[in-house]
């Protein structure tokens, strides 16, 4: 269970995210929506651990926890980037299997059956040995899907996963998410789209731009 | 021909120290540059300014200034009772590490920059440390970026390691000079210039194959 607390985030002197709490339960899926410069992106880093917060607590199972200065391989919080951000030098296997091997120091065959299964579940079961530029945007967001999962993350965390897409995609991206769901996989959904976030969401956090 | 056979020895024994001063270069420049490059693009601001003004120095002055400065000024400073003193090659070598260290250091640090801060993102949640995400994202793509100016600067440096005459080593430039004035003849250095020739061409072809190779992905 991940908790947010009276969260508070400035850029400067400029506040971003204010007083915010929520609560992720396991499992849940909750999706923060909002016009653009509510702040969404912003949330995801503070509990992803890309920036830090100025005010407030995150908590998970009730003890308190600093993404922004975690360095443990537990509690780790996967994201999913609006861009995929995947190595371009690495091919789709070797994306998936290099933090399990250099941080969770599992050895090579591990790491591969490990990362084999995540395609096979992914449907990009043949693409292991493919280039992130051979990929459409479909498949290069399951592959940062199965690269985060690779990582065995408590929590999953998706920015905007429906923009980069054609929207013939968003129904799959929509049936994949609520297939982790099922595995038990808890999940934080950015999204601008209302309603691709009240088909999955259990949950909906609404942040919008605060005036100065 | 007997006399291009005469002398060929001689040159190819230059040729040999040509050789040697540009490969120690290049295996004390690149890593040196590198270093550097990921110094100026730190955080530290004290380390920067240092480093941007060794840049700026070893830039902003010639290279053959450098290496006279290295062989015949420093030993000057013994009259105030401080000793360094280089014999020749290691003043060479010391002068051109120095000189290439900058050079390939403002390669470096352009490459370094020109990854997306998102790839050191992606690394910092999937928990790599920050000299695991410059040894295995960061160092393999920069590579690719830089390598073009990194090879322009290699062919140069076979060029530039002429400049080692001025401080009396016996290199390639030396020895067709040397036999140039002693037989009066224009084949020496024709011949010098044949080998230069020769050796930037070999190197443009290898660089090529190392850009080939990287051409894996886009
Ligand atoms: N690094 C930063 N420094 C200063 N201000 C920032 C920074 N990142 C974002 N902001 C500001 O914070 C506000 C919220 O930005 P954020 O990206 O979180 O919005 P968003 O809800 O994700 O918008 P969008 O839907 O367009 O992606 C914006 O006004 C933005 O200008
Ligand atoms: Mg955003």
């Amino acid at each position: 269970m991940l908790e947010l607390k009276n969260l508070t985030k400035y850029y400067g002197k400029r506040l971003i995210l204010d007083n915010i709490n929520l609560t992720v339960n396991d499992g849940e899926i909750v999706s923060i929506v909002g016009p653009s410069g509510g702040g969404k992106t912003t949330l995801l880093r503070c509990i992803s651990g890309l920036e830090s917060i100025s005010s407030g607590e995150i908590l998970i199972d009730a003890s308190p926890f600093d993404p922004y200065r975690n360095t443990t391989n537990e509690s780790v919080i996967g994201v999913v980037f609006q861009e995929f951000q995947l190595f371009p030098h690495l091919s789709v296997l070797d994306n998936i299997t290099l933090a399990p091997k250099m941080v969770l120091k599992h050895g090579k065959a591990k790491a591969e059956e490990d990362a084999q299964k995540l395609l096979d579940r992914l449907s990009l079961g043949n693409k292991g040995h493919l280039y992130p530029y051979q990929l459409s945007g479909g498949q290069k967001q399951r592959v940062a899907i199965a690269r985060a999962l690779a990582m065995n993350p408590k929590i999953l965390c998706y920015d905007e996963p429906t923009s980069a897409l054609d929207p013939a995609l968003r129904q799959e991206v929509e049936d994949l998410i609520l297939s982790l769901k099922r595995d038990g996989m808890t999940q934080i959904v950015v999204t601008h789209d209302v309603p691709f976030a009240e088909n999955i969401a259990d949950k909906m956090l609404k942040v919008k731009p605060l005036e100065d | 021909m007997t006399y291009i056979l005469e002398i060929l020895p001689s040159l190819l024994d230059g040729a040999k120290l040509t050789l040697e001063i540009f490969f120690w270069t290049i295996i004390g420049s690149i890593p040196l540059g590198l270093l550097v490059g990921l110094g100026l693009i730190s955080k530290i601001k004290p380390i920067k300014y240092f480093l941007n003004f060794y840049v700026w120095l070893m830039r902003g002055t010639p290279l053959l200034l450098q290496l006279i400065f290295v062989f015949y000024g420093l030993p000057t400073l013994q009259q105030f009772h401080i000793h360094i003193v280089f014999g020749r090659y290691d003043a060479a070598l010391f002068a051109f590490i120095l000189n290439y260290g900058a050079y390939f250091a403002e390669i470096f640090r352009g490459g370094l920059q020109s990854i997306p801060k998102g790839q050191y993102e992606s690394a910092k949640v999937l928990r790599l440390s920050y000299w695991q995400t410059i040894r295995t994202i960061v160092i393999p793509q920069v590579f690719k970026i830089v390598l073009p100016s990194i090879g322009n600067e290699i062919i140069n440096l076979v060029k530039d390691s002429s400049l080692v005459y001025v401080i009396g080593l016996g290199d390639l430039l030396r020895a067709g000079n040397v036999a140039t004035s002693r037989d009066v003849t224009l084949v020496p250095l024709l011949m010098v210039g044949a080998i230069y020739l020769l050796l930037t061409a070999i190197f443009t072809l290898i660089l090529k194959k190392i850009e080939k190779h990287y051409s894996y992905y886009k």
